[in-house]
């Protein structure tokens, strides 16, 4: 660390007073950040965590004042040190478009955004963006941008960097974004770093590495660090200070020791309990569950999508999507899989249901009746009786329920298709349905749309229940729901298992879900199962180098082991 | 991108086949022929009608062949260079189409420049300002522009030259440029004579791409990349310009393609009620007398024309989005 | 539940098609733009009653007759009446140019009467009647409220009689347009792979046309001895022939949305066979983007006619049409007498003007997360 930034650590940088920001829409006006105040140090982080709809983003927003219009900043100080023991200047006073606030953007007060795809613009090439700030604030000229550009993709460890700086950001991975998106907002020497969520979108493996990324550099330069983000665990991996946001309001704001160990309002309290419920050192929901006979056999399923070659086009190779793939499933059974992007787990899922149709392999699947049917091979009358018992759960509660049905039409459409019931009687079934997933009955005449996610989530649910199934696949059913909610829902299943004689395969990319709901985990990388086992043994032994890897990088919500940025 | 150019080719010349046929077909499909019609119009006007020299007339017009062979004659003859014979006209078609296909392109051409012109500031001043009074006017002007048949207007416009100010709004050229060889003086007459046309055709086309290019700007205003450029700390108008403006100019000169069919179609129109000396006059007399060669050439030429465009349009596109280049 | 209570407000029970509905209600434009519409094809369904008169009617002694203006306030001696009325013109010798020109004479009042007797008509060529809208009191004395024609036809009427076959067809076109672009656009979108790729190709070719020229050949390719009706169908025919290319693009647009929409995956899950999930999941997800882009697709149609019957190779005397009734304004000469020859034309611009704003409005209420 330069010897010049020892005696600055901890001095305030920015130092915000009851920041307002409202969003006046007609009759309403709606609050967005109401009476925020907190002071961000040289060379600490703070974090802010909130759900959705704290107005935790917007809080970043106005810092820079690039919340869009109808928002306005209506009251409130944000008073900005450029070096310890300078006068501040307030910039909430600054005009929006005016010289000294474009002065401060990118070169004193820099942003990374959330979504790295649409963040970078797509036609301009990486070198050039990340070079762009320093023409326009006068630093240097072409050709020292250039190589200045170069030298920081060096720094966020983008491979060749001499070659990287032509490239366009669709040529690079999502990882490899955001880290052109944080090379880019350092590109000035700014003082302070906002982070908002962007490690949301990526694969936990990859988030550690950013994570640890920001770090380093925050302790090259000694920048504070305002980072934004909706996940306690890395929360409790990386800040130094925590201030939490609800509906707009700071509902409490600590050192991030003394808020975990010793949380004061509710709703911290609400969050951390979620947070610790699914993180990994908290015990399971089923710990001993007696497993019955064997339900379902998968041998060597695999998927290859099939070249494509056109007078017209580049030719694409032919790309495997599942390689041999084999697991028993039993009875009463909750079933992991576990996977980062690309690894294949979705494209299980959808094979096992046969939504896709396998390549290769066999699906074997015995019915209540002790029938057995290959489902892989099934033809469209086997499969209508097979999908009577295996149901299917989706990750978008906003997508997967026909806007145009009513609520009663939607979970009614198994049993009016399959000629099981209709009229009154369907009536009742759908009401006794709702009931079950904790809906009330005369919620059945209304549409989606007025129907929150986790409640849309729940019709899906009843949805699924509604053939009175044997085993339902949930696919990533949570990842779309707040943390809060998260449990709940696990919790809904977990309660209607044994009452229905319920398995579950459930897939998604969080191990802490993973963990709480499931006996077996299988952990799938590059469509292979590379290591199954007891929940337990995978996530305490890990065998294999890449389960150790993922496990590794799970930000844990416990403050005092600081695993994450250890290497 | 060399690689992408000579694909698109390749795939025009399926296109252009394809257009030969139709033509063909088309002017085909009337019952009877140049040489039936010529008879009913001798028999309208109380000449008798020999058939023997009908017949003679059909073998030396080659119009008793099979309509297989009449294409291949005609087909190998353009390949060449040959449009074959006007009937009507009595010379080789290609002494007719020469100069109109020329002017009729000039027209098109000139008019898509003058529309892009129109359409561009006016398209982003749209989306920029949005709901502001000058979106309202320059939306309402839009919607009369579309909804005014081109003809109409030139009728309405040679009512007021005639009327008002007591000149003639129709043709290209003064009288004494009319059939003069090229030269610098030709050129600004038809530059004087050119905006009349110019204006009547373009005004609709400039009022769909106002409106093409005020949704795909206000499509991109509200991405994440425009956050971050302003987060980096550019002044408004630049981030605008390189940005969502850039980025909002690809569909708008992909519009070329379908741009340029409408407006050498409306130049066709156009043309009649102006008595212009484009493709359009010639073209209608050609198809109602039959005259197959002068109406297959001029629908060939046409055709192509706007055919080749859409490979223009391609490659622009290209040009201007790597995303594309890279596919 | 710690969750929020479900919207209890009305909204909450309303179907997609009511908040289309309410959506589509806030575009005063587009309100404006359906009145019209209704008004318009009102008119043309009781054309022989609203008009004036027989659209044939000729009086060779009333010839370019102007228009004349309708006063409804009648300053009599005994005070002032509601009783609408026109003043007569008379023929007079211009003194320099010796040329016939209609001159207004004051004296003369023309009263006109609401749901007068005049002459006589057909109602859709069943039910005869000869009451009128509006008419003279006097049957004898002339109304020309657009002026009249090179033969003394009132303008009025034979604008209204044409709104009829114009407006029809643009109707028929459309629907024909419709029937191809759903089953093209359907397949295309559904099926994908090859089909798709073969009726892009297709559709890639039409729209790279040229469309008058085509048009123009193909309405000169019929044979000249046709009766109207068939003329008229024929006509719609070629119109919708090219126009369907749009409206296939935009349900191929939207069923390839709709495909990979989990919850058409979650109905084949269900058990729905695939009719059942075309017409019951994907048809009415569909309906207000159709709706939207076939209004938008009329007006193409209208103005396609009226461009063909300009030139003399669409609909053609005696069937009588906004186009055909702009073709006796094509010389310069007939324009200087007459300019309210041209108002065939604002008829289109009105009707155009109309159903653009009503598309529009249909389209962003259809789809507000467009833009």
């Amino acid at each position: 660390m330069p010897t010049d930034m020892a005696g600055n650590l901890n001095t305030p940088v920015l130092d915000v007073r009851g920041l307002r920001t409202h969003f006046p829409l007609g009759r309403i006006t709606l609050k967005a950040v109401d009476d925020v105040s907190f002071t961000l140090r040289r060379g600490r982080t703070l974090c802010i965590v909130g759900e959705s709809g704290s107005g935790k983003s917007i809080t970043a927003r106005s810092i820079l004042q690039i919340v869009g219009p109808p928002g306005r900043i209506v009251a409130g100080q944000m008073l900005y040190s450029a070096t310890p023991g300078a006068v501040p200047v307030d910039i909430a006073k600054l005009p929006a478009r005016g010289k000294q606030m474009r002065d401060l953007r990118g070169r004193e007060i820099a942003m990374v955004f959330q979504e790295p795809m649409t963040s970078l613009s797509p036609i301009h090439r990486v070198g050039w963006q990340i070079a762009e700030g320093l023409l326009a604030h006068g630093l240097m000229d072409a050709k020292s941008a250039r190589a200045r550009a170069v030298d920081l993709l060096r720094q966020v460890e983008i491979p060749n960097p001499h070659e990287a700086v032509d490239r366009f950001p669709f040529e690079f991975s999502g990882g490899m974004r955001q880290r052109a998106m944080i090379a880019m907002a350092l590109a000035c020497n700014p003082k302070v770093l906002i982070a908002d969520e962007p490690t949301t979108a990526l694969d936990v493996t990859t988030q550690a590495e950013i994570l640890r990324l920001i770090k380093r550099l925050q302790v090259e330069n000694g920048l504070a660090v305002l980072f934004i983000t909706h996940d306690m665990g890395v929360v409790a991996q990386i800040a130094d200070d925590v201030l939490v946001m609800y509906r707009g309001e700071v509902v409490e704001q600590a050192p991030v020791e003394e808020l975990f160990a010793a949380p004061v309002h509710p709703y911290t309290i609400r969050l951390l309990d979620a947070a610790k419920k699914l993180g990994m050192a908290a015990p399971p929901a089923r710990p001993n569950v007696a497993m019955g006979p064997v339900m379902l056999q998968v041998r060597d399923v695999s998927l290859t999508y099939p070249a494509q070659a056109s007078l017209f086009r580049r030719a694409k190779p032919p790309t495997p999507a599942l390689r041999g793939v084999s697991f028993d499933l039993h009875e009463g059974e909750n079933l992991g899989i576990v996977g980062e992007s690309g690894s294949g787990k979705t494209t299980l899922g959808s094979c096992l249901i046969r939504v896709l149709k396998p390549t290769t392999g066999e699906v074997r699947y015995q019915h209540r009746d002790g029938h057995i049917v290959d489902l892989a091979g099934l033809d469209r009358e086997g499969l209508l009786v097979a999908h009577r018992e295996i149901r299917m759960i989706f990750q978008d509660p906003f997508a997967s329920l026909n806007p145009r049905m009513t609520v009663e039409q939607c979970i009614g459409e198994p049993l009016l298709v399959g000629g099981i019931l209709e009229g009154k009687p369907l009536q009742m079934r759908v009401r006794q349905l709702l009931g079950m997933v904790g809906l009330p009955p005369d919620v059945a005449s209304r549409y989606p749309h007025a129907f929150s996610g986790g409640q849309r989530q729940r019709i899906v649910i009843a949805r699924a229940l509604a053939l009175d199934p044997r085993l339902i696949i949930a696919d990533e059913a949570t990842s779309a729901l707040d943390v809060t909610l998260r449990g709940q829902i696990l919790d809904l299943l977990l309660e209607l298992q044994p009452k229905l004689g319920l398995s579950f395969i459930f897939i998604s990319h969080d191990l802490g879900v993973i963990r709480y709901f499931c006996n077996r985990v299988a952990v799938m990388y590059r469509g292979e199962i590379v290591e199954i086992g007891s929940a337990d043994d995978i996530c305490t032994h890990p065998q294999q180098a890449y389960t150790k890897a993922l496990l590794a990088a799970v930000p844990e919500a416990t403050p005092a082991r600081r695993s994450l940025l250890a290497s | 991108m060399g690689r992408f150019i000579a694909r698109r080719l390749l795939g025009m010349i399926p296109f252009i086949f394809l257009v030969s046929i139709t033509v063909f077909l088309l002017i085909k499909l009337t019952p009877g022929d140049f040489v039936s019609n010529y008879a009913a119009s001798l028999a309208a006007s109380g000449e008798t009608v020999d058939d023997s020299m009908l017949a003679d007339m059909r073998t030396r017009y080659g119009l008793d062949q099979p309509v297989i062979v009449q294409y291949w004659d005609w087909i190998s003859g353009v390949v060449k260079g040959d449009f074959g014979y006007s009937f009507q006209w009595q010379q080789p078609v290609v002494s007719l189409i020469g100069e109109r296909i020329g002017l009729t392109l000039i027209m098109s051409v000139s008019t898509l420049f003058f529309t892009w012109a129109i359409a561009l500031p006016i398209g982003v001043y749209s989306a920029v300002r949005r709901y502001s009074w000058g979106d309202y006017f320059f939306t309402m002007l839009g919607f009369l522009g579309l909804a005014i048949p081109g003809f109409l207007m030139a009728l309405i416009l040679m009512f007021v030259g005639v009327s008002v100010f007591h000149t003639d709004v129709g043709g290209l050229f003064s009288p004494e440029y009319a059939n003069a060889p090229w030269s610098w003086e030709r050129v600004v007459d038809l530059a004087k004579h050119l905006w009349v046309p110019m204006i009547i055709l373009g005004t609709s086309g400039a009022a769909s791409l106002i409106r093409i290019m005020r949704a795909n700007l206000l499509d991109q205003l509200h991405q994440p990349y425009v956050d971050t450029a302003r987060a980096k700390g550019l002044s408004e108008v630049t981030l605008l310009i390189r940005y969502p403006i850039r980025v909002a100019l690809n569909p708008f000169v992909s519009t070329l393609g379908f741009v340029l069919p409408q407006l050498v179609s409306g130049s066709v129109i156009i043309s009649i009620v102006l008595n212009l000396p484009t493709a359009g006059p010639l073209l209608l007399q050609a198809l109602l007398g039959q005259d197959q060669y002068l109406a297959g050439a001029f629908l060939l030429l046409l055709c192509s024309l706007t055919v080749f465009g859409t490979l223009v349009s391609d490659i622009l596109l290209a040009l201007l989005d790597p995303r594309i280049r890279y596919q | 539940m710690s969750e929020a209570a479900i919207a209890a407000s009305p909204l909450a029970t309303a179907s997609e098609a009511q908040l289309t509905w309410l959506r589509f209600r806030r575009h005063r434009l587009a309100m404006f733009g359906l009145v019209v519409m209704l008004l318009l094809y009102g008119i043309a369904i009781f054309a022989e009653f609203v008009a004036p008169f027989s659209p044939d009617k000729s009086n060779a002694r009333l010839v370019f007759h102007p228009p004349q203006a309708i006063h409804f306030i009648d300053d009599a001696p005994d005070g002032w009446h509601f009783r609408p009325f026109v003043y007569g013109y008379r023929l007079a010798r211009d003194p320099k140019t010796l040329a016939a020109k209609y001159v207004l004479d004051g004296q003369r009042k023309n009263y006109l009467k609401f749901f007068a007797h005049g002459d006589s008509y057909d109602l859709w060529t069943l039910i005869p009647g000869n009451m009128h809208l509006i008419g003279p009191e006097d049957p004898a004395q002339p109304m020309f409220l657009l002026g009249g024609d090179r033969q003394g036809r009132d303008v009025l009427s034979r604008i209204i009689i044409g709104a009829r076959a114009s407006l029809s067809i643009g109707l028929l076109g459309v629907a024909n347009s419709l029937l191809l672009g759903i089953i093209f656009g359907g397949l295309s979108g559904y099926l994908g792979g090859r089909v798709d790729w073969f009726i892009q190709r297709v559709i890639e070719f039409i729209i790279s046309l040229p469309t008058i020229p085509i048009w123009l050949a193909l309405a000169a390719a019929l044979p000249k001895d046709m009766s109207p009706l068939t003329k008229y169908f024929c006509i719609t025919l070629i119109i919708s022939l090219i126009g369907w290319t749009e409206l296939a693009r935009v349900v191929r647009g939207r069923f390839l949305a709709l495909r990979s929409e989990s919850f058409v995956t979650a109905a084949w899950l269900d058990g729905c066979s695939r009719k059942r999930i075309i017409f019951r999941h994907m048809l009415p997800s569909l309906t207000s983007h159709i709706i939207a882009s076939v209004t938008l697709a009329i007006p193409a149609m209208i103005l396609a006619e009226t461009a063909l019957s300009f030139l003399g190779v669409g609909l053609q005397p005696p069937a009588i049409s906004w186009g055909a009734l702009l073709k006796e304004a094509q010389n310069v000469e007939s324009i200087a007498a007459a300019p309210w020859l041209l108002l065939p034309g604002a008829a289109v611009a009105i009707t155009v003007l109309a159903l653009n704003f009503l598309g529009d409005g249909l389209r962003d209420a259809a789809d507000p997360h467009a833009h």
